[in-house]
């Protein structure tokens, strides 16, 4: 049934579009709050409120817009809010911090400088968003809307000239012309593989069976990437536009978003998405007036890493258990209830409309020459700007940690950076001059997975890296098949004796066996790809390996039975404060006198380490 | 794998379970769906539950169990009153996740996946929150505590066994 605003024709959609995009221009001011995860949890929410109360205090509702946008990608500096016309950057905004931005900056345009944005190297205060290096340097394509709308509101979206893509393609192009486009723009996808997403849609469109379906990958279970997430919760109207002009090429009439539990505001924002598109005719019978029905549900996973791969997926949709299936037969022939099936993952989807409204010829010219387009990175870890970074393909590993992430904090050295999730592998400094694109990381032996980059420094074991992601596979693993399920197993077995200092001569080669048996036997991706963190951590750091084997000793300080804590006497004042926290009174020594450690007593639970003001206690 | 326990009673009313079923298409593409509000309402699966939904479903009850059991988000013992989550993504793994883990298993005595026999606590440890730039990060019965050091461990457990 049709709703009263349901829009009847094209020309309806695109006055919408202007109206809308108008109303931005009448408005004095707006105050954007980033209001995704990372700020959250932050406290943005009662930051929200008290910016809502005081707007209504200074009766300022009318001309100043609040906006509660999805994620700005700097999540380190969160809370963080944006005073656009002006694009005046805070950070770190604290509740009682309102009554001053809204006093100075909002009504008198006083820069208040405790909030801005501080450059390390110079101690330079920096007022602008698009001034600060963590975003200068990036190319905001897929991400940029996301600080600016707000993810509820569909008449934002239609500000920004959404839905005009789904517009061009019902009035202008063909199915076969919108498959053409999308092969010739080069987009691959982004979940993982890379496989060329126009190839997958025209072998789906090309499958024999009236009934297809679409579906929007959103299980994103790669642990330190969150870039999809925050799509859904910022922009979701973006991937369901790629969707319905998926379904419109392909042939298919009904879709579904698979989408992790873990991830509620996704899912509630999502919802009040579709509600939406369906209240405007965007979604459901004859869209826009024309002959294309579709409609798209949510099925949200039960936690497990495996649905990831699409037929573990397609098959947790029905309501099954997860396994994958061997793939002599393509999803895109028989996936979801064995009808032909294109899946694709919600970073793809939400550059289809930009393709189509920007042209295949202009995509094509940002990228490499077989990865085309942008990617969006979550940099993590021991890195400065913690953050989402959207970058054109190609840029190097150095301009992505150094120039946007401001490098590694604490004066620390870089180690390694780990890219694709668990199934990648770690890059070490020699190589961070290479330039990121699909083919440029697997050739080091990682991959591009979902675009998690997780940037290690001198702290980090990295062969305690290679043991976390093993525990993480094996833990993970259906069990389905042999190589996966046991190779991984003793995979993990052997690194896990390794780092407890029971490590033997031959265990490396010993792994490196196993590890390729695992990559050429296993059934599904999952498992094929599961030894690569330890074959890469072999490759590039064999010598940690062998100080773990032959001397006994973890130089990173990682590994708990190859080191100790201690006490150094020229630097401990004996202010006893790590005497009277240690749980095991492993700690002896007289006020204002050295203390040290007994080493039999300690279970090396660092809290000594970590209340010590002198940096007194070391690991050695 | 978690043991199907028998139990006499647990407690729950066939009725409220049966309100969970009705708001649910009676196709097996529900069960999923059925089994996290079914979780989400007790906070685990009960026995009766099983049973109950795949007599809805009209599907065997093995089939519930497989799907019950496989996936994460479920689980077939009753959890605690404070429910903590370790995050022990990659991001909080090189910041020291383990051991805030470890700390937090020292100071209550209990494993990841148990719940401590006063039921005041269940440990768990998830894969990701995506809330990397706070990392070490652990989520008390939904509330975020991020930077997390081993030595705020004890007192902020304290917090929470008095509420």
């Amino acid at each position: 049934m049709k709703t009263a605003t349901a829009i009847k024709n094209i020309d309806e959609l695109y006055e919408l579009n202007k109206k809308y995009s108008q109303r931005k221009e009448k408005w004095e001011k707006s105050v954007a709050i980033c209001a995704g995860t990372g700020c959250r949890a932050n406290k943005a929410v009662s930051l929200i409120s008290a910016f809502k109360e005081e707007f209504k205090k200074k009766n300022i509702e009318e001309n100043i817009v609040l906006k509660e946008t999805g994620c700005h990608g700097l999540c380190e500096k969160g809370p963080l809010v944006v005073i656009r016309p002006d694009n005046i950057f805070y950070q770190h905004v604290k509740p009682e911090d309102v009554i001053q931005i809204v006093d100075k900056t909002i009504l008198s345009g006083e820069i208040i400088e405790s909030l801005l944005y501080v450059l390390p190297e110079d101690k330079k205060q920096i007022v602008k968003e698009e001034e600060i290096p963590f975003y200068k340097w990036q190319k905001r394509l897929v991400f940029g809307q996301n600080g600016h709308i707000d993810p509820r509101s569909i008449e934002d979206y239609f500000g920004v000239d959404g839905y005009s893509a789904l517009a061009k393609v019902l009035t202008e192009m063909t199915p076969e012309q919108v498959i053409e486009e999308i092969e010739k723009s080069g987009l691959r996808g982004r979940g993982g593989g890379g496989f060329p997403t126009g190839r997958k849609w025209r072998s789906t469109r090309n499958a024999e069976g009236d009934i297809k379906y679409v579906i929007c990958n959103a299980d994103e279970g790669d642990p330190g990437a969150y870039m999809d997430r925050s799509l859904l919760e910022g922009n979701p109207h973006s991937v369901i536009e790629g969707m319905i002009i998926g379904a419109y090429a392909i042939g298919a009439n009904q879709g579904y978003v698979y989408v992790r539990n873990e991830y509620p505001l996704a899912v509630e924002n999502l919802l009040v998405a579709l509600e939406k598109a369906r209240e405007y005719g965007l979604l459901g019978e004859n869209i826009l007036g024309t002959d294309l029905s579709f409609d798209i549900k949510i099925s949200k996973g039960g936690g497990a890493f495996v649905c990831g791969e699409s037929t573990a997926l397609m098959l947790s949709i029905e309501g099954k258990v997860g396994e994958p299936r061997t793939k002599h037969i393509h999803t895109s022939e028989s996936g979801l209830y064995e009808r032909p099936t294109n899946l694709n993952n919600v970073e793809t989807w939400a550059n289809v409309p930009i393709i189509i409204n920007r042209g295949a010829d202009w995509y094509r010219s940002i990228g490499t020459e077989n990865s085309k387009g942008t990617k969006i990175f979550s940099l993590v870890g021991k890195v400065v700007n913690t953050g989402l970074v959207e970058v054109p393909m190609g840029i190097t590993l150095k301009q992505i940690i150094f120039d946007i992430g401001g490098g590694i904090p604490g004066g620390k050295k870089f180690k390694a950076v780990q890219t694709g999730g668990p199934s990648g592998g770690c890059i070490p400094s020699e190589l961070l001059d290479m330039p990121v694109d699909f083919d440029e990381l697997t050739r080091v032996g990682s991959m591009m997975g979902s675009g998690g980059m997780i940037v290690m420094d001198e702290d980090t074991c990295m062969v305690d890296v290679a043991r976390y992601f093993l525990s993480f596979l094996v833990e993970e693993s259906c069990g389905k098949c042999t190589p996966c399920r046991d190779g991984n197993y003793q995979l993990y077995q052997i690194l896990n004796r390794i780092t407890e200092g029971e490590g033997k001569e031959g265990d490396i080669e010993l792994l490196e066996e196993i590890a390729e048996t695992v990559r050429d036997a296993s059934l599904c991706a999952l498992g094929k790809t599961a030894p690569n963190p330890v074959l890469s951590t072999i490759r590039y750091f064999r010598d940690e390996y062998e100080k773990h084997i032959t001397d006994k000793k973890c130089p990173a300080g990682v590994c708990k039975n190859l080191f100790n804590f201690a006490i150094l006497e020229e630097k401990c004042t004996g202010c006893m404060l790590c005497l009277k926290r240690c749980p095991q009174d492993a700690i002896v020594g007289e006020r204002k006198q050295p203390h040290s450690i007994i080493q039999e007593k300690c279970i090396k639970c660092g809290i000594c380490f970590d209340v010590c003001r002198y940096d007194a206690v070391i690991k050695v | 794998m978690e043991q199907i326990q028998e139990k006499e009673k647990t407690g729950i009313d066939i009725k409220d379970i049966k309100g969970i079923l009705k708001k649910f298409h009676n196709t097996s593409e529900s069960l999923i769906a059925i089994l996290q509000e079914i979780q989400k309402t007790f906070n685990y699966i009960p026995q009766e539950s099983v049973s109950e939904t795949a007599k809805y479903l009209d599907i065997p009850l093995h089939q519930v169990y497989s799907v019950a059991t496989f996936y994460k988000a479920f689980s077939l013992k009753p959890k605690g009153r404070n429910i903590i989550q370790v995050c022990m993504g990659t991001a909080c793994h090189v910041r020291g996740a383990q051991q805030i883990l470890e700390e937090i298993e020292r100071q209550i005595g209990i494993k990841s996946g148990d719940t401590s026999e006063d039921g005041e606590f269940s440990l768990e440890t998830v894969n990701c929150l995506g809330a990397c730039a706070l990392g070490p990060i652990m989520v008390v019965n939904g509330e975020y505590h991020g930077n997390m050091v081993t030595s705020k461990v004890s007192r902020l457990l304290k917090e929470y066994s008095k509420k």
